[in-house]
């Protein structure tokens, strides 16, 4: 039984799909954490036990293919238009596959489309580094979350849902009633877990009313609402409510009822069952100790990766310069060229007229079809690399942060997207994605700590593994590095002198070997000329900041952009 | 799709007042020329949105038109529409998607009938069904730049202008621009902030009361869909006559000098690029004394509406963390002291 054993790694997932089976539309969905496997597969086949049709999607399915629209083959054949029915349309409970990869406008389609009630999507997020998740405009609006990775084949079972109870709890579903002062303490354990949005608790009460239908109950109870607060709360959670150990210290005692009934009658023995720290306590065993790092640090460059822009991506065949056209299917992306299309179709008709001589128009068929390309140029992406060693903290880490306000402002102008790496001590750290939000740039600029060594080659590896991810989501990276130039700890994190010097020299190589376009500003004191070296091993234009001011600072990066 | 018939009543949303203002008064003046809300997830932009679709009062429009236009002889003549029939329907809200094409959003050559039947044929796009009605973007801010572009011009021109695929046609497109999103996510390009005329941040409530409540209203609308909207149709039919009244009142209204250069002095004082913010305060000072009943705008009004009207229009300081709400209404008290 699912009851006793609900935080059972297993259990939780047979509770999740038993919710799920009874009120799909009130959940909205299943935000599934799972790699592809035997585990997940057990899990996915069950979902049959839901009372919609299953529909399966990529996450590059076109809007032809979700909304509907015309069907050009059949209309074509047909000689008339064939409408094609959206998949949508079935009010399907929708299995999204490879959900991670979602793009941000098929995911507020499908919130969109969930807000009207109308289906469930259980989105198979595949992730595999944290803050690879699928976009939080749909996970927000799937009631529950489940995360599979950590159970084994051993530990899970086939899920076999008793299809007579499941009616029955449904039929239940709309007379399960709510104790007074649960609402209450629903609403304040989110708030408690510092969950802003008002979705969590409404998801929260109908797991609570689901589970309580399933079990036969009449009106929501105890184990109802641990379950609730497990499933839709814990993975929404942003503040870590106090450690058990601390007993009560959350800003209400439990005797005189939060919220604004407080003329209501003493608690009975049944409402004290049903304190927010229990359900706290619900919602605390169910959080993974890291989970909240994990998860918060998904969302924050989740929220990054969506601000770098739909654009980039595109395989180019909606802007920029026309090239010819290709031969291919429309797909309601791409833009069918009529001339060509007419051209293609021209010295066939005579034929075709003979094969049908009872059709009257032009005879078009598939094959026929030619679609418009265009050449789009990119979007850019500055690199700012950043010095935060001990020599430099010193004095002038302060002013580099200066210069790379003044460049931020710039890409700002040029809409250009930055990500910022920063080295010191043994190693360098990507502290902020590539993203458009300068806000976000400047606080973690701001927030940047200075201190230890001066692993350049460090610095330089991550700037160009940045650089080879963003050239991948088709943008132009430049690196501008800002440093005092004195490398003195080598890749493996040791200090010396000789090795980092010789790594940092390869490194820069290797970044003039990848054409990428790259900024010097030497941030020491007096110009240093190994940084100059180093500079003309980048390819790159050399800037000592002692005299740059900001007109040569933006005429070194214009020209390092114009590259 | 069951639900999306009868949306959520926009008088039954808790709090959040400063977003249902702005909604009332571009329906009293469609002139004001949109609103954008930004804000937390799950603090009910979108419900706002579809709920106003269901408080605005109906328009005139002959059946069938793609443009709904409010007289017979201004159904565009490549339109076919058979029966000039003037209908009573409700104002058009649509959607616009993220990752839609611009074929869909200002219509192309119809290739359906094009190439089965050779006839040369516009077929309208979202713009067209727009008109005389509300465009709404959701996460306006991850729209792609090329259809920020096109709807850009538009909102400015209020006339559609297609010249492609061989079709060069043109029709009206005048609608309230309505964008909601997220500000984490990425920052709106200046060019499209200004066409909002309004501009509101939405937050979550912050204290358990309030959010008990939102809970409560939503559950018992989920649950007993009828009698909850039985509840508040009285409430949505009261504010529907208050707006219907206010554009009634909007054309008397009377706007004396000192008003006028009140709107002048805040806008100067902010530094605000070009004059699109002293028209926007006008407007939606007018409409909220129409709103309140009065027949005259006074320097009140101006103060109620100054921070949605202005704040999106302050020349951009790309490092400064403070808000620009906070800026607005420390010179609000400085400049028009109330």
């Amino acid at each position: 039984m699912i009851a006793p054993a609900a935080f059972l790694p297993w259990a939780r997932a047979e509770a999740a799909l038993t919710l799920l089976a009874v009120d799909p539309h009130g959940l909205g969905g299943l935000w599934l954490r799972a790699r592809a496997g035997g585990v997940r597969e057990r899990f996915v086949s069950a979902l049959t036990a839901l009372p919609l049709p299953i529909r399966k999607l990529p996450p590059s399915v076109s809007d032809e293919a979700l909304f509907g629209g015309i069907d050009l083959s059949a209309s074509l054949a047909a000689g008339r238009a064939v409408q094609s029915r959206g998949v949508l349309a079935t009010n399907p409970a929708v299995i999204l596959t490879m959900a991670e990869r979602c793009p941000p406008g098929l995911a507020v389609r499908l919130g969109q489309w969930l807000d009207t009630g109308a289906g469930a999507v259980i989105a198979l997020d595949e992730g595999v580094e944290a803050d690879e998740t699928a976009p939080p405009a749909l996970t927000e609006r799937l009631g529950l979350f489940l995360d599979l990775d950590a159970i084994g084949w051993q530990a899970s079972r086939a899920i076999r849902l008793d299809p007579v109870r499941l009616a029955e709890a449904r039929d239940r579903l709309a007379n399960v009633t709510l104790p007074d002062g649960t609402l209450e303490a629903v609403v304040e354990t989110a708030a408690t877990l510092g969950i802003d949005s008002l979705r969590a608790p409404r998801f929260a009460l109908a797991a609570a009313r689901a589970f309580a239908a399933w079990r036969g109950a009449e009106e929501v109870g105890d184990p109802d609402l641990k379950l609730a607060a497990s499933l839709v709360l814990a993975h929404r959670a942003t503040t870590m409510p106090e450690a058990e150990e601390e007993p009560q210290s959350a800003p209400e005692p439990p005797p005189p009822d939060p919220g604004e009934d407080s003329e209501s009658p003493p608690p009975d023995p049944d409402r004290l069952d049903i304190p927010e720290d229990i359900l706290l306590e619900a919602a605390r065993t169910a959080l993974p100790a890291d989970l909240l790092a994990r998860l918060s640090a998904g969302r924050a460059a989740h929220a990054a990766k969506g601000a770098s822009g739909t654009g980039a991506r595109r395989r180019g065949n909606r802007r920029g310069r026309p090239l010819p056209s290709t031969p291919g299917q429309p797909d309601g992306q791409s833009r069918i060229d009529p001339v060509a299309t007419l051209r293609a179709a021209a010295p066939w008709q005579a034929v075709r007229r003979r094969l049908s001589p009872d059709r009257t128009g032009l005879l078009i068929r598939p094959s026929d079809f030619r679609l418009r390309r265009f050449q789009e140029s990119s979007d850019r992406l500055l690199i700012f690399t950043v010095d935060a060693s001990g020599s430099a903290a010193l004095a002038r880490l302060a002013e580099a942060k200066g210069a790379v306000e003044l460049l931020l402002a710039q890409a700002y102008a040029r809409r250009d997207h930055v990500a910022l790496v920063a080295f010191r001590g043994t190693g360098a750290e990507l502290l902020l994605p590539p993203t458009r939000s300068l806000v976000q740039t400047k606080r973690r600029l701001a927030g940047l700590p200075g201190g230890g060594g001066t692993p350049l080659a460090a610095g330089l590896q991550m700037a160009m593994e940045v650089a080879r991810m963003a050239r991948a989501r088709g943008m132009t990276p430049t690196v501008a590095l800002l440093t005092d130039g004195r490398a003195n700890v080598a890749l493996d994190g040791r200090g010396d002198r000789a090795t980092a010097t010789e790594e940092a020299a390869r490194m820069a190589r290797a970044l003039a070997l990848t054409a990428t376009p790259a900024l010097v500003i030497d941030t020491a004191t007096r110009p240093q000329d190994a940084l100059r070296v180093l500079a003309g091993l980048m390819a790159a234009p050399y800037l000592a900041l002692p005299r740059a001011d900001a007109r040569k600072l933006s005429q070194a990066l214009s020209s390092a952009l114009g590259a | 799709m069951t639900p999306t018939d009868t949306p959520f009543p926009f008088s039954a949303i808790v709090g959040q007042e400063d977003m249902k203002l702005a909604m009332v008064l571009t329906a009293i003046d469609p002139g004001i020329g949109g609103v954008l809300v930004f804000g937390d997830r799950g603090t009910g932009k979108s419900t706002a949105v579809r709920a106003l679709a269901g408080l605005l009062p109906p328009i005139k429009a002959v059946e069938g038109c793609p443009v709904n236009s409010p007289l017979p002889e201004m159904v565009p003549d490549w339109a076919d529409v058979p029966r000039r029939k003037i209908i009573t329907r409700p104002t058009p809200v649509i959607d616009l998607p993220l990752g839609v094409t611009e074929d869909r959003v200002v219509g192309a050559l119809d290739i359906e009938r094009a190439l089965t039947r050779g006839e040369k044929a516009f077929e309208p796009g979202l713009l067209a069904r727009a008109n005389r009605g509300y465009l709404y973007i959701d996460e306006v801010n991850l729209l792609e730049d090329h259809i920020v572009d096109l709807l850009l011009d538009v909102a400015q021109s209020g006339e559609n202008v297609v010249e492609r695929e061989g079709l060069s046609i043109r029709h009206p497109a005048r609608f309230v621009l309505v964008g909601s999103g997220n500000p984490e996510e990425g920052e709106l390009r200046p060019q499209l902030l200004d066409r909002f005329g309004l501009s509101v941040d939405v937050t979550s409530p912050r204290d358990v009361a309030t959010r008990v409540e939102v809970i409560r209203r939503r559950d018992a609308y989920d649950r007993d869909r009828e009698a909850f909207l039985k509840t508040w149709q009285a409430k949505d039919a009261t504010l529907r006559r208050k707006i219907l009244k206010a554009r009634d009142l909007l054309a008397g209204m009377e706007t004396p000098d000192a008003a006028l250069e009140d709107c002048a002095a805040l806008c100067i004082a902010l530094g605000s690029d070009g004059l699109r913010g002293e028209l926007t305060l006008l407007r939606a000072g007018r409409a909220i004394a129409a709103f309140e009943g009065d027949t005259s705008l006074t320097r009140a009004h101006l103060r109620a509406v100054a921070p949605m009207a202005l704040r999106h229009r302050l020349r951009r300081d790309p490092l400064d963390e403070a808000g620009s709400g906070v800026r607005v209404a420390r010179l609000l008290d400085e400049v028009l002291p109330g």
